[in-house]
C-alpha cells in the first residue's frame, strides 16, 4: 500500500538504506553501548589472560599445553553448554555437577562392574541424565518449587547417590579403550584438517544460502563483506587451531608420537552446532527465549510453558551426563568426587562469563564454550605459575563475580536505553 | 450501520464465587467500526474481554459471530474465529525482535527449521498495510522500542492472522501525546480496513476521537450502547459514574438495558 516512504524516514515497507560495512559496524557498536555486549568480555578476557600467562610462563604457549587446555576444560564446558538452556529461562541447576558424577558412576558400574560394552554404558549414563532432568524439571514446573531449592537438594542427594553407587567410596576404573580414547586420544592429523574444512564449507554454504534467500525476496541482508569476513574468520580460527594441534607435542617421539586434534574437540563442536541450531533455528528454541523473556507473554502465545521448563532441565542433565563421561574418560576412573568440588561453579562461571544472563532470556551455547575457555585458561595458567588451588578458587570466584556484575550492569544499561 | 454485528454477546453472566461481576451483559461490535467499551474501575471491562477471548468461562449467555451462535471455551477457539486481544500489559517478549514477537507461538516453518524470510516478509507487509513507518528495523529487539512502537507491534501482531475482531485493552494508557495520536490513528485504520474493533479506554478524548459507538458498563451491567455522535461527553461520564443519564442507562427498579444497539432508545421501552 505504501510504497513511497520519505527518504529521511526509514520505512519497514521499503527498506531505504541497504546496510553497508560501516553501518553494520556502527550498528554493532551502538548495540554494545546499549548493553548488548554478548561474548565481548569473554573474548577480551581470553586475549588478556593468554597474553599475561604467555609473558609470565613461556610454557603456557607450548602446543602441548594448548592441547591440554581442551582436554582440561572439556567436561566443564559440556556441563556449561547444558546449563545455558536452564539459565535462558532464568532458572538455575546447582545439581549439574553431581548429576554428571552420578551419570559417570552409572557409566563405570555398567562398563566395568557389569562388563557391558561401552555404548550400553554411554546410553545408560545419558538416560540417567534424562531421568534426573525430568525429575528436577517436574518438581520445578509442576509442583512449583524454586529451581534453586530443588537443585540444591539435588546437589546434596546426588552427592550421596555417587557414594552409594561407589560402594562406600571406592573408585571404579574405566579401561574400555573407546571410553578412554574420548579424552585421551587424538584424531589423525588428516582427519582434523578434513573436519575443519567440512565445518568451514558447511558454514559458508549456510551463510551463502541465507544471503541468497533473503536477497531474492528483497529483504535486508548483511553486507557481503561481513558474510565473507565471518567465513574467513572461522576458517582462520579453525585453521590455526588444527595446525597447532597437529604439531608433534610428545617429548620423545621415539617412544610415543602425540599429535592431532583431541577427540573431545569435535565432540564439543558437534554439540555446539546442534545446540545452536536448536536455539536459533527451531520454534522450540524460539519458545525457550520467549519463556525466558516474558513467561506470561509466552503463555498467552499458546506456548506450553511447563513443557519448556521441564525440557531444559532434561537437556541440562543430559549434557551433564556427557560431561561426566568425558571426566571419567580423562581420569580413567570414577571416584566419589567426580563432578564435585569446583565443577559446578566452574560450569556456571563458564556460562555467565561467556555472556549468558542469569536473569534469563539472553545467551547462546557458544557463550558456554568461550566462557569454558576462559575458565580453563585461568585454571591452567595459574597452575603453571605455581599458585595453590586456594588462590585458583579465589581468582575464579572473583572472575565469576565480575562476569555476573557485567551481566547485571549491562542489563540495567539496556533497560535505561530501552526507552521505556 | 451494517445489519448484523460481527460479534454479538447476549445475556452474559459471570461470577467469581459469590461476587457477580457481569450481569446480563450485551455487546455488539460491527465490522468497519470502532466500538468503545467504557466504564469505571471494577465495572467489569477486563472480565468481559477475558470472557470474549476464552480465558474465563461464562456462567450464562450466548456469543453470536456473524449472526451464528458460537461457543468460546479457550483462547484457541477465539483465535480460530479471528478474535484477537491486545492486552494492557502488551504480552511482548523484550528479548525477541519484532518479527519473532509477531509470530510467537505460531512460527512459520520449513519442516523443523524456522522460515525466517517468509515471517519477515509477512511482518513487513502487515506493518505496511497499517502504514506503520515508525519502526527502523524489523530485526530490532522490542526492548529498544518506545511505548508507542511497542503498542504498534502488539496491534500488528493481532492483525497478522487475518483477524476479524480486534479488542484493544487501554492501548494508550501509558503513552505520551504524540504516541497516543499515532496509536489512535492506527486504531482508526484497523476499522477502516473492515475489522470490528473494540477499544477499551478510560480516556474520553480518545473515545470521542476514534469511536463510532460507545458501550458503557456500570457495576457489571451494560447501561448503554449508543452512537458516538448521539451522546455528549458529560452524558458518558454520568453513565460511567452513576449508571444513568437522563433517558439513558439504568431504569429505576428495572435492571435491564438497551441491547438493541439503537441510539438513544429508552431502555425501559426495549423490553
Amino acid at each position: 500500500m505504501t510504497s513511497t516512504a520519505l527518504p529521511d524516514q526509514e520505512s519497514v515497507a521499503t527498506p531505504a538504506a541497504v546496510p553497508t560495512l560501516t553501518s553494520h559496524v556502527r550498528g554493532y557498536l551502538s548495540r554494545v553501548r546499549g548493553g548488548e555486549i554478548g561474548a565481548l568480555p569473554a573474548v577480551l578476557g581470553l586475549i588478556v589472560l593468554c597474553t599475561v600467562f604467555a609473558i609470565m610462563r613461556p610454557s603456557f604457549l607450548t602446543t602441548a599445553n594448548f592441547a591440554n587446555l581442551f582436554t582440561q576444560g572439556a567436561a566443564v564446558t559440556l556441563i556449561a553448554m547444558g546449563l545455558v538452556f536452564v539459565l535462558l529461562l532464568g532458572e538455575i541447576d546447582l545439581s549439574a555437577g553431581f548429576a554428571s558424577g552420578v551419570c559417570a558412576a552409572v557409566l563405570a558400574n555398567v562398563v566395568t562392574v557389569l562388563g557391558y560394552p561401552w555404548y550400553v554404558a554411554v546410553l545408560a549414563a545419558v538416560l540417567t541424565g534424562v531421568l534426573i532432568g525430568s525429575v528436577l524439571g517436574m518438581l520445578v514446573a509442576k509442583i512449583g518449587i524454586p529451581s534453586f531449592v530443588v537443585t540444591l537438594a539435588g546437589f546434596l542427594a546426588f552427592q550421596g547417590i555417587v557414594l552409594l553407587l561407589m560402594e562406600e567410596g571406592r573408585n571404579i576404573s574405566v579401561r574400555d579403550p573407546v571410553l578412554v580414547a574420548i579424552a585421551n586420544r587424538n584424531l589423525p592429523p588428516a582427519l582434523g584438517w578434513a573436519l575443519a574444512g567440512l565445518a568451514v564449507a558447511g558454514y559458508a554454504a549456510v551463510q551463502t544460502m541465507r544471503y541468497r534467500n533473503r536477497a531474492a525476496r528483497g529483504l535486508v541482508t548483511d553486507p557481503r563483506t561481513v558474510v565473507l569476513a565471518r567465513v574467513v574468520g572461522l576458517a582462520a580460527v579453525l585453521g590455526t587451531t588444527v595446525y597447532l594441534l597437529n604439531q608433534e607435542r610428545s617429548f620423545n617421539v621415539l617412544i610415543n608420537s602425540l599429535k592431532g586434534v583431541p577427540i573431545v574437540v569435535p565432540l564439543i563442536a558437534v554439540l555446539l552446532i546442534a545446540g545452536t541450531f536448536v536455539l536459533r533455528r527451531t520454534s522450540y528454541g524460539r519458545h525457550i527465549y520467549a519463556v525466558g523473556g516474558n513467561k506470561e507473554a509466552a503463555r498467552r502465545a499458546g506456548i506450553n510453558v511447563d513443557r519448556i521448563r521441564i525440557s531444559v532441565f532434561v537437556i541440562c542433565s543430559a549434557m551433564a551426563a556427557i560431561g561426566g563421561i568425558v571426566a571419567a574418560s580423562r581420569a580413567n576412573s570414577v571416584d566419589p568426587n567426580t563432578g564435585g568440588s569446583n565443577v559446578l561453579l566452574y560450569a556456571v562461571g563458564a556460562a555467565v562469563i561467556g555472556g549468558t544472563s542469569l536473569f534469563g532470556g539472553k545467551g547462546r551455547v557458544l557463550d558456554a564454550v568461550l566462557g569454558g575457555a576462559v575458565v580453563a585458561v585461568i585454571d591452567n595458567g595459574m597452575g603453571l605459575m605455581g599458585y595453590s588451588s586456594g588462590v585458583k578458587y579465589v581468582v575464579t570466584g572473583v572472575v565469576l563475580l565480575l562476569a555476573a556484575s557485567v551481566d547485571a550492569l549491562s542489563r540495567r544499561r539496556a533497560a535505561a536505553s530501552g526507552g521505556r | 450501520m451494517s445489519a448484523t454485528p460481527l460479534l454479538e454477546l447476549r445475556g452474559i453472566d459471570k461470577s467469581f464465587g459469590p461476587v457477580q461481576v457481569l450481569r446480563d451483559v450485551a455487546l455488539s461490535a460491527y465490522p468497519g467500526q470502532v466500538t468503545a467499551l467504557v466504564g469505571d474501575n471494577g465495572a467489569g471491562k477486563s472480565t468481559l474481554v477475558k470472557c470474549i477471548s476464552g480465558i474465563y468461562p461464562t456462567d450464562a449467555g450466548e456469543f453470536l459471530f456473524n449472526g451464528h451462535p458460537v461457543s468460546i471455551h479457550n483462547p484457541r477457539d477465539a483465535a480460530a474465529l479471528g478474535i484477537e486481544v491486545v492486552y494492557q500489559d502488551l504480552a511482548l517478549c523484550d528479548n525477541l525482535d519484532i518479527v519473532q514477537n509477531m509470530f510467537l507461538g505460531r512460527e512459520k516453518r520449513h519442516g523443523l527449521v524456522l522460515d525466517e524470510p517468509t515471517m519477515e516478509q509477512m511482518a513487513a507487509d502487515t506493518l505496511a498495510g497499517l502504514s506503520v513507518r515508525t519502526v527502523k528495523s524489523l530485526r530490532q529487539q522490542v526492548s529498544s522500542l518506545s511505548g508507542g512502537q511497542r503498542q504498534t507491534v502488539a496491534i500488528a501482531k493481532a492483525v497478522l492472522w487475518n483477524s476479524k475482531v480486534v479488542i484493544l485493552d487501554e492501548p494508550t494508557a501509558a503513552l505520551g501525546v504524540a504516541q497516543t495520536a499515532q496509536v489512535l490513528e492506527l486504531v482508526r485504520r484497523l476499522a477502516d480496513n473492515g475489522l470490528a474493533v473494540v477499544l477499551i479506554s478510560h480516556n474520553m478524548n480518545d473515545v470521542f476521537a476514534v469511536s463510532d459507538r460507545i458501550a458503557a458498563l456500570y457495576l457489571g451491567q451494560m447501561v448503554a450502547q449508543v452512537k458516538t455522535t448521539d451522546i455528549t461527553h458529560a452524558q458518558i461520564v454520568e453513565l460511567i459514574t452513576a449508571g444513568r443519564s437522563g433517558a439513558l442507562g439504568l431504569n429505576a427498579g428495572n435492571g435491564s438495558n438497551d441491547t438493541g444497539g439503537e441510539p438513544a432508545a429508552a431502555p425501559g421501552a426495549a423490553r
